[in-house]
């Protein structure tokens, strides 16, 4: 069909995908020379944010290959740092709630706390101290309210503290953290999470303990809610064979509500640039006999449409930062280990040498 | 789920083996009173008479992995 560019699209068909694997390197086609080149990939490269709110982002990612736009997406989940709670110290806990499942609860509290300001704790066993630790106290007892109305049936007016609450957990600085944390005390992101419920007479008295971590540790660790990508949805009409205009509304209601336009007069049909993105792919034009051949669906390559929900620390638009700086680190490591071994074989006599 | 490592260095009481033997505190299965129960005396709640005691948990301080 004119439109479609094996080079740039992946065919959507009714029962199968064609093209998904991308072609531009050297020797796929001849007289080309798809050599990686730093000059076109920065012409090429657009990243755009679309949209952004508190919690989360859409931005596009053009112009890469679905490897590093795949890398990106696995350290957004699995490698981006954050600080959660790992080791939890009970002394006393008569709620309802088993010790264990307590425990485990506080490890998913998302904290406010910015990872720079903590080194990892590289071990199970090293030490804890003031640079890798952060500790949190959680004393609460339940009691009866004294002056309650006697008909009250809600638990809040009836007893104090009959939820225990993130809020409720204190930080206890240790060392050099009261001054070095101050600007931005270390809590929990929402402070209304719900972590047992007491009743008069039982309490809980712990202590917790946060270290920095990654995803691939522990999901606790990961600082998204959903890290995703998907391939720009194209809509590429057969100028050869129009949609015919008495079925129009109909070819209209195959897509996504404002993807595709329909002239009132002419009532010719064309794509909407601007919303086509939002199509849903359902196939739903392949099932009309009427309108085969008028139309093919397809995703744009190297088009990337990424949207990330932040949870914890990062805001979302510091996200894509953080785990290009994961990369890069990544990268060094094994730049360094690739000139290692190049210097290796080349100066071979001099290593064995001073081994000797 | 891991197993809970229970630790005498901080916090709980130190030194438990040279604690004098403390009376054992029980709870009523029935009304919840505390009783002392002393060895080779019935057991039996002084407030209602119930038969069957629960063991206080321990004071020491038990370890977790949030996880």
């Amino acid at each position: 069909m004119v439109g479609f560019d094996p080079k740039r699209h992946v065919g959507v068909h009714p029962e199968r995908v064609s093209n998904v694997s991308s072609t531009d390197y050297p020797g796929h086609d001849p007289g080309q020379d798809n050599a990686w080149d730093l000059a076109k990939f920065q012409q090429r490269l657009i990243v755009r944010v679309e949209r952004l709110s508190n919690r989360s982002i859409d931005f596009d990612l053009v112009g890469v290959d679905a490897s590093i736009a795949n890398a990106f997406r696995r350290i957004l989940i699995a490698e981006v740092p954050t600080v959660c709670i790992e080791r939890v110290y009970i002394w006393c806990n008569t709620s309802v709630i088993a010790d264990e499942v307590l425990a485990h609860r506080l490890g998913l509290i998302p904290l406010d706390v910015d990872p720079a300001f903590l080194d990892s704790k590289d071990s199970q066993n090293s030490q804890a101290t003031d640079r890798n630790t952060l500790v949190f106290r959680l004393k609460v007892a339940c009691e009866r309210r004294k002056n309650a109305p006697r008909d009250a049936t809600d638990p809040n007016v009836l007893f104090i503290h009959s939820e225990v609450l993130s809020s409720q957990l204190e930080w206890v600085p240790q060392g050099e953290q009261a001054s070095a944390m101050a600007a931005n005390l270390p809590a929990s992101t929402n402070p209304n999470i719900v972590l047992a419920k007491l009743r008069p007479g039982q309490e809980i008295d712990m202590e917790a303990h946060a270290v920095k971590g990654v995803g691939k540790d522990h999901a606790k660790f990961s600082p998204v809610a959903t890290a995703s990508y998907r391939l720009l949805p194209e809509i590429i009409l057969n100028p050869a064979k129009p949609v015919p205009p008495e079925l129009a509304d109909k070819f209209q209601k195959c897509f996504s509500p404002s993807v595709i336009r329909v002239h009132p007069q002419t009532k010719k049909v064309s794509v909407d640039k601007k919303s086509a993105r939002f199509e849903s792919m359902s196939r739903e034009v392949y099932r009309h006999p009427e309108f085969e051949g008028c139309v093919q669906l397809a995703r744009v390559r190297d088009h990337f449409l990424f949207c990330i929900e932040s949870e914890g620390f990062y805001p979302p638009e510091r996200l894509l930062p953080e785990a290009v700086q994961v990369m890069r680190t990544k990268i060094a490591t094994l730049r360094r280990a690739a000139e290692a071994l190049l210097n290796d074989t080349n100066a071979n006599e001099d290593a064995e040498m001073a081994e000797a | 789920m891991n197993q809970p490592s229970q630790s005498n260095t901080s916090g709980g009481g130190g030194g438990f083996a040279q604690q004098p033997r403390q009376e054992m505190e029980y709870i009523c299965a029935d009304c919840g009173a505390k009783n002392e129960i002393k060895s080779r005396e019935p057991i039996r709640c002084r407030e209602c008479g119930h038969r069957i005691m629960y063991k206080k948990r321990t004071q020491r301080m038990v370890q977790f992995e949030a996880r």
